[in-house]
């Protein structure tokens, strides 16, 4: 057991921005060359032309559009979630949201950045932009790649909003703390913040404002990206289904996602004490449910298409469930399902080291997901003479590790400027949280921090 | 500008020098609150709660989804394109759009609405003491009245701070 005053906690999670070990060393450097070495590919790409990737006509869309889907899905974790838990005023997510909001940022940027890796000519890409261009001609806005650009752009603008707003105070904090050019950077950061309670009213009510609109545009932004394949006649594509079945995947992969990076978080930067076995259970408990439901949406899908027994869409169905893709169809089946199931519903093996398990294997299936939704359909498009085939090439393979390692390149500097648990909002709750315990004044005692192994981190109060 | 305050380690002893900074005759106005968290709870943490900001976010909403429906409306109209039938000025995809604007209209406004707003009324009186990041919550009073400046000291320091301080 460890107490700890509430100025002890600011000491410890402003560590990592005051001193890096040559753990972050040794992460960041190989992440950096990874992140190089998919920049080099890209480049060589850009040089050689679209044709060095494995995309060729019938299957155009591999795996770029493959891990577009995908880190949009995962960038579901954070501020969906975050505005959520902030909403039922859940207690226990003050550690983690910020870890989450976090990873919508960053998904989401690399998401968006792989329609432009996927074009011809990427330098054109700003012809996406609604602007009349030399031939008077606006962009089709019926078109769901317009969709894509404002949803994807709202939702990145209320995302950076939404992280950045409660860091402020944070910011504030590291501002009056720090010297030399890191008092510099903070003050500019810190926008004059002092903490008067109109301050802290406006900022609560703006979180609360954000909270409620940024709710409903992350269900939008997925079911868009979902519609990006439902508005073609392509088969096993244009279903009605597909805009919650890409909701539902998002919020699992996102929370699969999150479990890792916290338990990352709790290892690098040595945040057992708030990063604790009751924040991995409650999401366990969240990731359980999602797998029920994906396993709902799957065979939902896969039982219309088979009922209906319509000849274009059993050549897709038959190729993944025995065919060249059958492989991967089943992995997905063990990955998302198999696996996490019993390691998440079983309440004795749902330890940490189970659930992050449990959250890796559901985001390599949550991968080979959108891979299956992609590929297969494209390759047996309705005639079969111009049925094909894919291959992905080393420069696809090369950009996809490293937008991995990209995310956690900029999780890894993320940590050097920002304290990745919220500072006033982790005292806060706590102080709450011990005031609604009891009616002994907080004024005749000192508040402590309790840590205990398995249990949530609470307050006691020592009496002065 | 001259201010005196004084700083405290927890919320009751803050509460009550503000109860007794207003039993010395000081205006609410003059009285700065500064901490490192909010305090609801208490009342000297609810101070100036009227806010508008969640009829400017609507606003805000409204503003950029009937512009972007007005925008779009217009693109498809500047250069028709063939549609197969069906209408060129679609509510079914430009509703998504409208949608989405809506949604960033009430962002922008909201993030404006809170730069404009919790700015602090008097930059030029802009008192600070650096101990309120360490937990500390300041209680002071912006230029007090000459004659009430012992009285306004002597409030603080009942209050339960350790020394008070006095500007310039």
């Amino acid at each position: 057991m460890a107490t700890k005053t509430p100025n002890e906690i600011s000491e410890e999670l402003l560590r990592p921005l005051f001193h890096t070990s040559w753990r972050f060393f040794v992460a960041f450097i190989p992440l950096a060359l990874l992140v190089l070495a998919a920049f080099g590919a890209f480049v060589y790409q850009v040089w050689n032309g679209i044709g060095v990737a494995g995309i060729r006509r019938p299957v155009f869309w591999g795996f770029y559009i493959t891990n577009f889907v995908f880190w949009i899905g995962i960038s579901h974790a954070g501020t969906l979630i975050s505005a959520i838990l902030r909403l039922a005023n859940a207690t226990w997510r003050r550690p983690v949201t910020r870890c989450a909001e976090v990873i919508t940022v960053f998904a989401l940027s690399i998401g968006a950045l792989f329609p432009i890796i996927h074009l011809g000519r990427p330098w054109l890409f700003y012809w996406l932009v609604p602007y009349p261009n030399d031939r008077t001609i606006w962009p089709n806005f019926r078109s769901p790649l317009l969709w894509d650009l404002t949803a994807i752009t709202t939702y990145l603008t209320g995302s950076v909003s939404f992280l950045l707003l409660p860091i402020i105070p944070d910011w504030a904090v590291i501002r009056d703390k720090a010297t030399g050019w890191r008092k510099k950077l903070f003050t500019a950061l810190a926008l004059g913040w002092r903490g008067t309670p109109k301050q802290w009213h406006r900022l609560e009510t703006a979180m609360h404002v954000m909270a409620v609109v940024i709710i409903p545009v992350a269900v939008s932004v997925h079911s868009i990206v979902s519609w990006d394949f439902a508005m073609a006649p392509v088969p096993m594509w244009h279903s009605t289904i597909f805009a919650p079945y890409f909701v539902a995947g998002a919020i699992f992969s996102g929370i699969a996602g999150l479990i890792v990076a916290m338990a990352f978080l709790r290892k690098f930067l040595r945040l057992e004490e708030y990063l604790q076995p009751i924040h991995f259970d409650n999401l366990g408990k969240l990731l359980l449910m999602m797998v029920l439901l994906w396993l709902y949406f799957t065979v939902s899908e896969r039982l219309t298409t088979w009922y209906g027994n319509q000849s274009d869409e059993m050549a897709v169905f038959w190729l993944t469930q025995r065919g060249s893709f059958a492989p991967l169809f089943w992995l997905m089946v063990i990955c998302n399902f198999l696996i996490p199931f019993p390691l998440l519903a079983i309440k004795k093996l749902r330890t940490i080291t189970s659930t992050v398990i449990a959250s890796t294997t559901i985001i390599v299936g949550m991968w080979l997901e959108r891979f299956l939704i992609i590929v297969p359909s494209l390759a047996h498009k309705y005639l079969p003479y111009s049925w094909g085939s894919y291959r992905p090439t080393w420069v696809e393979i090369t950009i996809t590790v490293g937008t991995f390692a990209g995310m956690g390149t900029l999780y890894l500097l993320f940590v050097k400027f920002v304290p990745i648990i919220s500072i006033w909002e982790l005292k806060a709750g706590l102080r709450k949280s011990a005031v609604a315990r009891g009616p002994l004044s907080v004024a005749n005692a000192r508040l402590e921090l309790v840590a205990e192994p398995d249990g949530p981190l609470t307050t006691r109060r020592v009496l002065k | 500008m001259k201010a005196v305050y004084g700083l405290y380690p927890d919320p009751d002893s803050a509460q009550r020098a503000v109860d007794l900074l207003r039993g010395a005759n000081v205006e609410d106005r003059s009285i700065v609150v500064l901490s490192s968290e909010p305090f609801d709870e208490y009342e000297f943490g609810r101070r100036e709660h009227k806010t508008i900001m969640p009829w400017l976010a609507a606003l805000g909403g409204l503003v950029c989804g009937l512009g972007a429906f007005a925008f779009v409306a217009f693109t498809q109209r500047a250069y028709p394109l063939p549609t197969g039938g069906m209408p060129i000025v679609s509510l079914w995809p430009n509703g998504i759009i409208t949608y989405e604007f809506t949604m960033l209209g009430a962002v922008l406004a909201t993030l404006v609405t809170l730069i404009i707003t919790a700015r602090s009324p008097r930059q030029s009186a802009r008192l600070f003491d650096p101990e309120v990041s360490n937990g500390k919550i300041l209680i002071g009073v912006v230029n007090p009245p000459e004659a009430s400046g012992t009285e306004v000291e002597e409030a603080l320091r009942s209050a339960g701070t350790r020394s008070v301080v006095r500007l310039p």
